[in-house]
């Protein structure tokens, strides 16, 4: 049945349906919904769990580490300043392959002070060793969450669903919340094989020598391999219960036979399709929605690029002095390939501006005027303090 | 505490305890340095807490030289993480086996650096939220583990590497957190200081700690004969000194209240706890300024005596005097 629901609380109750045993939080825009409503369902009762209002995002990480260490299901959700906050306990959660979910608001991150949306806090931590899995709109926000905790329990990696702030978490959209029985039958009972426990002593989290940390690391690097198949696994079976996928590692979609392509992530892909449903785009464009971004899906992204002359890789976030982040990870899947396309790399709407259906035309026109491999596509030249000519970022 | 019963006259207390070993939480064969005081202290705290515990861990010498993989002296189930987050780690543990309906107990291990300082916050946190985790702060007075540098837990006066004693500075040139003082600011069931000089009171007091509900903290000072520059065989008369000075005034508090203390029988001047460590021996210089500073650190030491009323009116078994002293004709037991 389908409800009108606010993402957050969407969120929530799908948090709910996995019978979470721990959760730990603490609040920070725009996650603070999540959380909220997930202490409401405590309290009314509608789900059996400890909720731990600690003092901070490093506490909150560090409690679900310890609970899922100590065996029960745990989730946890932060943003931005937050995610930063709680960096080095997310490096040891995935390091000591606790399995966890969080999801992350996506908020950009401090300074200038912006409480609205893009993608900088999740990519600042895109090395951490999280499972990274974007979410287009609510319905896979909610379908996501769910199969997360299957994903990361049988990878033993953690999970980080990524929501955009206010343009996700705060929206209203018609969410068909699955069965309690349908998750049931989709997520067995949380079973930590690490499991603390008086009765069989381990000892986790030990000092590691140079004679064996690469090993250690390699098997960490190792299970994002089979991380992939299990994303994808996780897709299907959710599939086969409720009749809608969410997009597994990459999703394809537009014309697919046209040889420019916009590869986006996160809410921007249904501005994106919107804008294709109803002409805007102006010509043929194949339309390319990833959804994990770790594992990277390398050969995902080879095989949907296949007979492209040119693709648009929509960047939220930024790092300084070099460019757009997920854009270098794209040209470096292509390169080597037969024939790649020319990689554009825009970055858009950083801070929450807000990215509308027709701009996509424009980066499609401007595909003709041999545009430098990276730059800020909406960056309003008029507004910068400098001579106009001194400031446009070039490649 | 449960009274043990008197035993005859023809049992031989020390045969006894050699057939009946404690339970041990830590093997030998870790990498502790000679002398160590938090591996004898770790040592003492488990024998006491026993084997249904898990122990949380934080970043320090006690994890460095107990676990370097594949290698663990650990016999406990135990869990290192970070070196600022184990008590939310602990309290992460406790409120999974609450959940789960376990009754294992939760211990979090941290130095003084994991403790009063890069820890605090998530401490207080834990302590607010009423965890059931009894928290042991081995308490060496300095960041041992990077090679000596001064905490908030190092004392006044003292020499690290990061308060040398030179031409112009003496040493540490503030005090010693008092930290009791804030934990129990909290306002939790137990708060405790102990000494590895004492194990006999270090053991009460752990079980005394695990007999409440809600969280629970136990100060331990512990020496370290490399940091604090003492020979290694000194441990132990080194850390009486350390209370019979009035230095570290070993107390019990309960819901913010002290509610009992260690008397000093025979009070010991600063000056005789100094001599024997690098760290105070500049103290011990024939200047105006190392002297102003010895008497600072008296002062200290006198200021706790007064406060606590550290003072005995008569010698006890179970003053600074009287307490473990059975391999010397005392009383374990009093």
């Amino acid at each position: 049945m389908r409800d009108a629901l606010e993402g957050s609380q969407a969120i929530a109750r799908a948090v709910a349906l996995c019978r979470p045993q721990v959760v730990a939080a603490y609040p920070i825009t725009p996650q603070t919904h999540i959380v909220e409503a997930l202490a409401r369902l405590i309290a009314d009762g509608l789900l059996e769990a400890e909720l731990v209002s600690v003092e901070s995002e490093f506490s909150a990480a560090s409690v679900v580490l310890g609970a899922a260490s100590a065996g029960s299901r745990s989730y946890t959700a932060s943003a931005s300043q937050g995610i930063l906050l709680m960096s080095e306990v997310l490096y040891n959660i995935s390091g000591l392959r606790v399995p966890v979910v969080l999801t992350c608001a996506n908020r950009a991150v401090s300074s200038p002070v912006s409480i609205w949306n893009d993608h900088q806090d999740s990519m600042a931590v895109r090395d951490s060793g999280w499972i990274q899995l974007y979410c287009a709109d609510n319905q896979e926000a909610v379908d996501t969450t769910i199969q997360a905790f299957r994903i990361s329990e049988r990878t033993e990696l953690p999970v980080m669903v990524c929501v955009d702030g206010f343009t996700l978490t705060h929206t209203l959209e018609p969410i068909d919340l699955p069965e309690a029985g349908l998750v049931d039958a989709f997520l067995p009972p949380f079973h930590f094989s690490r499991s603390l426990s008086a009765a069989r002593p381990l000892t986790q989290g030990t000092l590691v020598s140079p004679e064996f940390f690469t090993e250690i690391r390699s098997l960490q690097h190792g299970a994002f391999a089979l991380a992939e198949q299990e994303i994808l696994a996780a897709d299907h079976d959710f599939a086969n219960l409720v009749g809608r996928e969410s997009g597994g590692l990459l999703r394809v979609e537009g014309d697919r036979e046209a040889t420019v392509g916009i590869l986006a992530m996160g809410s921007v892909y249904g501005t994106l399709k919107d804008a294709h449903r109803s002409g805007l785009l102006g010509r043929p464009v194949r339309i390319l929605c990833l959804r994990a971004f770790r594992p990277f899906p390398a050969g995902a992204i080879r095989e949907a690029s296949e007979g492209l002359s040119d693709l648009i890789v929509l960047d939220r976030s930024l790092s300084p002095g070099s460019g757009g982040i997920v854009a270098h990870e794209i040209r470096s899947a292509l390169y080597g390939t037969g024939k790649p396309p020319r990689v554009v790399n825009f970055v858009v709407g950083l801070g929450g501006r807000n990215v509308p259906g027709g701009i996509f035309r424009e980066m499609l026109e401007a595909l003709e005027k041999n545009p430098p491999a990276f730059s800020f596509f909406d960056l309003d030249p008029g507004k910068l303090p400098l001579p106009k000519d001194s400031v446009l970022p070039t490649s | 505490m449960t009274p043990i019963p008197s035993l005859p006259s023809s049992v031989d207390m020390t045969a006894l305890r050699k057939v009946q070993p404690r339970f041990s939480g830590i093997e030998s064969g870790h990498g502790a340095c000679q002398g160590c005081g938090q591996a004898l202290a770790a040592r003492l705290v488990l024998e006491a807490a026993g084997p249904d515990v898990i122990v949380a861990n934080a970043t320090g010498c006690l994890e460095i030289f107990t676990t370097p993989w594949p290698q663990s002296a650990w016999t406990v189930p135990w869990i290192h993480s970070l070196f600022e987050n184990v008590a939310a780690v602990a309290a992460g543990i406790e409120v999974a086996l609450r959940a789960q309906g376990r009754t294992t107990r939760v211990l979090a291990f941290a130095g003084d650096g994991g403790t009063f300082d890069i820890g605090f916050q998530a401490l207080s946190g834990m302590l607010e939220r009423n965890h059931d985790v009894f928290f042991v702060c081995f308490d060496n007075e300095a960041y041992m583990n990077t090679g000596i540098q001064r905490s908030g837990s190092t004392p006044h006066g003292a020499w690290t590497n990061t308060s040398p004693a030179g031409r112009v500075r003496q040493g540490k040139r503030h005090f010693k957190k008092d930290l009791l003082a804030i934990i129990s600011a909290h306002g939790i069931p137990y708060a405790a200081t102990a000494s590895v000089a004492y194990p006999s009171d270090l053991r009460a007091k752990v079980r005394r700690a695990l007999d409440v509900s809600g969280p629970s903290f136990l100060l331990l000072h512990s020496p370290c004969p490399l940091g604090w520059g003492h020979d290694s065989a000194l441990t132990i008369s080194v850390d009486r000194l350390a209370v019979e000075t009035g230095l570290f005034p070993i107390l019990e508090m309960e819901r913010g209240q002290v509610v009992s203390s260690m008397k000093i029988r025979n009070p010991r001047p600063v000056r005789e706890y100094a001599l024997p460590q690098f760290r105070f021996r500049h103290l011990l210089m024939d200047t105006p300024e190392a002297r102003e500073e010895l008497e600072h650190l008296q002062a200290l030491a006198d200021a706790n005596i007064e406060r606590y009323g550290l003072l005995s009116e008569a010698p006890g078994p179970r003053d600074s005097g009287g307490a473990d002293t059975i391999r010397r004709g005392g009383s374990r037991w009093g």
